[in-house]
């Protein structure tokens, strides 16, 4: 049996769709989950996919925070449930701290779509185990707040313990701290990044396939 | 405000409301109608089908309706023409919200490009923003599933010091729009020329696909069915939109702000958008349309409800009946005028019978989208509008909706249309050496209208929901439409208001041949028109000659090429005092792919490809970039149309790309082949050495905008299949050279590195508007 990787929409997600491609594309089941659901109805990860959950209204991510589903995403995480949140998903996961730091305002104030390489820090990860260390992909970003924040400490502590998932290799869109694309929580299994591996599934539509290593690594480190 | 008050002061407003009852007793009573945007042979006319005078909420609903926005009542004389475009394909064509063209395999595709001009220059963030809304909305209402928005944009010269402001927030405005839509922004213009300076073009596109058998129908019918609007709250903004703003020009503006809003707290005829609520919006339609809960609907856009209730009852040839104060209202001391005309945002109109009502409240809940049951469909013949009980609007519906004023207004030949066609470009010096053609090569493509676009495209998400197989800078938006059979869309825009400016019935068959010539490239076949007619004021006959001739031409060119119009929209009013913009037909092209990875892009990447020239070449320059940014001239004659060998160039670019003979293409049009051959080194990557066919002049090789012509690269291996098949069907073709090295050189002329290109191509747009790469 396959794989079930849940993928939660939010009034306003809108990578919902692709989320559910790449899913398919590396060979498990989508399975869909609403917003205002308190059920996971099973699945062996979950996705938070980008968008703007709930218009941004307050903040991103801030509102989606609250949403029933995200209880139970919050409590499955700290489980143990590989989380996956990308763009706006990382924001939510951000807001419910499930992940350190804060994405604000990028620093050219302009919502950036950009075709981006990225390095991939570590493996070591429910959801990147499937590349090579310091292998470097190419993946679009597409947000206006992307700029990756966080406390000097804070920063000393996720790179003492290799929890800089991605890094921008070749130039920084936002002017995130360190050049961060994505992080990791202590567990290694909930990973949030603003660039989107879920359009860089298919060579037709995306930039690469190299995002598909992603949603892959995630099927070995669980299942 | 308590509950109780809110009640007191709702019921002193009834009091205080201009009944049909009132009417008829106050035969005299003075109406604000000139105020409104109304003649007074048209306010004669509302008494003529009312046998009194109209109440205050149908005079407002006359005004609008009436309104040249609405009613394109001088236009239609000359639009009829294009009703003997045609296609058996058609499943819906002009008249509907959107044309909708079948495509096979049980899917149609709809599209339609509109434009928010006025909105965009009082307010360029808002008016663009809910200009991607209102045509969005369009393509929901046919039943569709919006796929993907192009944005042509015109602006005053580059520098000029408004220019930024205008560019700046329109283009943030649509990339807020459409990126918390969720829909990807594939393809456009963005042009400036000084003649936009006062009067901006903001035009959208949208595309959406359905099932066929899904299309909705926008009417009432069915008495004893319900009518629901669904969506956002009703404000007091947009007011008189389509009056105030987009039919009158910048200087002459009604008095709808004043008398309609009320008060010196003024509120702009400007809507203001909310994309989560369209998102939800489009998401809660799609559903009821799959679960097929529906009987009618329409959006609200221009003339707001007013708009929306007319039509469906006109053409439901029903009766309908709207209780007014059911309407939720952002403000409860909205008057029934104000709520009648208000241009909020994010409102559609469904007719659903009374059986589904239930299943539809409950999916429009479970979305988070309010909805109301607000009237119903009634076999009178009459729209009946009452607040509070007492009847403010009483009108045969097809008087607002299908019978409004028609004019046939004059028209004159612009008396200074003689000297520019005479002051040509032949006597313009002209670069002759190596070295000045280096130089008008780099400067040309440093230029704002031919330089990198990213500055704006950045802005716009192109990656959402995964189908975009090519957007802008190629040549033209490309979707796949259904993964499981890859048939996919390509979609191009494009006009040019200096050819038009020198000869509308020319410049508009030229915006057609390239919006085709854009399609055909990326290996689709064309197969349906829309347009945005941009012109000053239609009481200009000299603004009419040019519209009646751009007319004359899109019919003419688009029976000969054998394609639709499917709609389309006109903007007049794009005058700043008595000075009108160039005259702007905006042309958009829908063409089909039997299997989209089969695309052809642009850029040049295969080392080793031969690079043909299609099409003939004639020293053309009159209109050309060439000679508008080394010289400031327009003038003489725009290059000639040949819509026969256009077809010709469309069919075997098709054919080349559906066999896999072709590895790039670009066609040629603004800047000539040194352009076209500049955008495909720097997009793919590769450069090109190239021969110019001898005994040419290198200048007009290089230059020229003779119309039907593209470049394409060619593998070693396909290059016999490809030019033999130019050969038997009689295409004209030169080999001009191969793909190669890092550099553009052209022999016996210059060389030129591609990063030297790079630098001054994408350094423009940045140095004027600011916030480079970071």
């Amino acid at each position: 049996m396959s794989a079930r990787i849940g993928v939660v929409t939010f009034p306003g997600s809108l990578d919902d769709v692709d989320a559910h491609r790449a899913v398919r594309i590396a060979g498990a089941e989508p399975v869909a989950l609403w917003h205002g659901d308190h059920d996971l109805r099973g699945v062996d990860a979950v996705i938070l996919p980008g968008g703007f959950s709930y218009g941004d209204h307050l903040r991103a991510g801030a509102i989606a925070r609250f949403s029933p589903v995200m209880r139970e995403v919050v409590d499955a995480a700290r489980r143990g449930l590989p989380v996956l949140g990308i763009c706006n998903g990382f924001q939510v996961l951000c807001e419910a701290h499930l992940l350190p730091g804060a994405l604000t305002r990028n620093a050219g104030l302009h919502f950036v779509c950009r075709d981006m390489w990225l390095r991939v820090e570590t493996v070591r990860t429910a959801w990147t185990s499937g590349y090579e260390p310091g292998q470097e992909i190419l993946v679009p970003v597409k947000h206006g707040e992307g700029r990756y924040v966080a406390a000097a400490g804070t920063l000393a502590e996720l790179e003492a313990e290799e929890r800089v998932v991605f890094r921008y290799a070749r130039g920084n869109p936002n002017g995130s701290f360190h050049d961060i694309a994505g992080v990791c929580d202590a567990s290694r299994r909930v990973v949030g990044l603003m660039p989107h591996p879920e359009h860089a599934v298919d060579g037709l539509t995306g930039p690469s396939v190299d995002g598909v290593a992603l949603f892959l690594s995630v099927l070995t480190a669980h299942v | 405000m308590s509950d109780a008050a809110q009640s007191d002061a709702a019921q002193s407003d009834a009091a205080a409301v201009d009944t049909v009852e009132l009417a008829g007793k106050t035969p005299d009573e003075h109406q604000p109608y000139e105020e409104l945007g109304l003649r007074p042979d048209e306010y004669e006319r509302i008494h003529t089908v009312l046998g009194r005078r109209p109440t205050a909420a149908e005079l407002a609903m006359y005004s609008v309706m009436w309104s040249e926005h609405c009613s394109y009542k001088s236009s239609k004389v000359h639009l009829r023409q294009f009703a003997g475009t045609r296609t058996d394909r058609l499943l819906a064509g002009i008249g509907a919200n959107a044309g909708v063209v079948d495509v096979g395999a049980g899917l149609a595709v709809t599209f339609k490009v509109e434009s928010h001009n006025h909105p965009s220059f009082v307010e360029p963030y808002q008016g663009a923003a809910t200009g991607v809304g209102g045509i969005v909305r369009d393509i929901l209402a046919m039943g569709a599933r919006p796929l993907a928005v192009l944005d042509p944009l015109r602006f005053g010269a580059a520098d000029a010091p408004d220019t930024r402001r205008v560019l700046s927030g329109v283009v943030a405005g649509i990339g807020g729009y459409g990126n918390c839509l969720g829909l990807p922004n594939i393809g456009g213009e963005v042009v400036f020329d000084p003649s936009y300076a006062g009067n901006p073009l903001v035009n959208a596109l949208c595309v959406g696909a359905l099932p066929a058998d899904r299309l909705q129908q926008a009417a009432a019918t069915g008495p004893g069915n319900l009518v629901v609007l669904v969506g956002a709250k009703t404000g007091r903004d947009g007011i008189g939109g389509v009056s105030v703003l987009a039919s009158a020009t910048f200087d002459t503006g009604g008095g709808w702000a004043g008398s309609m809003a009320g008060g010196p707290a003024k509120r702009p005829s400007v809507q203001v958008g909310d994309p989560f609520t369209e998102k939800v919006l489009i998401e809660c339609c799609l559903e009821l349309f799959a679960r097929d809960l529906v009987v009618g609907v329409q959006d609200l856009g221009g003339a707001g409800l007013t708009c929306a209730i007319s039509e469906t009852a006109a053409a439901g040839r029903a009766g309908m009946r709207v209780s007014l104060e059911r309407v939720p209202l952002r403000e409860a001391s909205m008057e029934p005028p104000q709520v009648l005309v208000s241009e909020s945002q994010e409102r559609m109109l469904l007719i659903v019978a009374p059986p589904a009502v239930d299943e539809v409240l409950a999916v429009c809940r479970r979305w988070g989208a309010l909805a109301t049951v607000i009237g119903d469909v009634t076999d009178s013949g009459r729209l009946v509008v009452t607040w509070h009980g007492e009847t403010v609007v009483d009108v045969p519906p097809a008087s607002l909706a299908d019978e409004g004023p028609v004019y046939e207004r004059p028209i004159r030949r612009p008396a200074d249309l003689d000297a520019l066609a005479a002051a040509g470009p032949g006597s313009l010096p002209r670069p002759a050496t190596g070295i000045e053609l280096r130089e008008t090569l780099v400067r040309m493509a440093a230029s704002p209208n031919l330089c990198d676009r990213s500055w704006v495209t950045e802005q716009y998400d192109r990656y959402v929901r995964g189908d975009v197989v090519l957007a802008w800078p190629e040549n033209a938006g490309v979707l796949r439409i259904d993964e499981g059979t890859e048939r996919g869309v390509a979609l191009s825009v494009d006009g040019n208001g200096r050819y038009c400016r020198l000869d509308p019935y020319t410049g508009t068959q030229l915006a057609l041949a390239e919006a085709c010539r854009n399609v055909a490239v990326t290996g689709a076949v064309p197969l349906a028109v829309t347009n945005c007619l941009n012109f000053g004021s239609p009481e200009d006959p000299e603004v009419m000659w040019q519209f009646a001739e751009a007319c004359r031409g899109l019919a003419d060119g688009c029976r000969e090429l054998g394609l639709p119009v499917t709609g389309g929209n006109v903007s007049f009013y794009n005058s700043t005092g008595a000075v009108a913009i160039h005259p702007t037909p905006v042309v958009g092209v829908l063409g089909l792919f039997d299997d989209v990875t089969r695309r052809t892009p642009l850029g040049f990447s295969e080392e080793g490809d031969t690079i043909l020239l299609l099409g003939v070449t004639r020293d053309e320059f009159g209109g050309s970039e060439w000679a508008w940014v080394t010289h400031g001239h327009l003038g003489g004659r725009p290059p000639q149309v040949d819509l026969r060998a256009e077809r010709l160039l469309a069919e075997v670019l098709v054919a080349g790309s559906r066999d896999g003979m072709v590895d790039a293409a670009h066609d040629l049009s603004d800047g000539g082949l040194a352009q076209a051959l500049v955008e495909a080194c720097l997009r793919g990557g590769a450069g090109a050495r190239i021969v110019l066919p001898a005994g040419a002049d290198p200048f007009v090789a290089l230059f020229s905008e003779s119309a039907g012509r593209a470049v394409v690269a060619v593998p070693r291996s396909e290059e016999l299949r490809f030019t033999e098949m130019c050969d038997a069907r009689g295409l004209p073709m030169t080999r001009i050279g191969v793909v190669d090295g890092d550099s553009l050189d052209v022999q016996d002329a210059f060389s030129i590195s591609l990063a030297e290109l790079e630098q001054a191509w994408n350094a423009t747009l940045p140095r004027l508007f600011g916030g480079g790469p970071v």
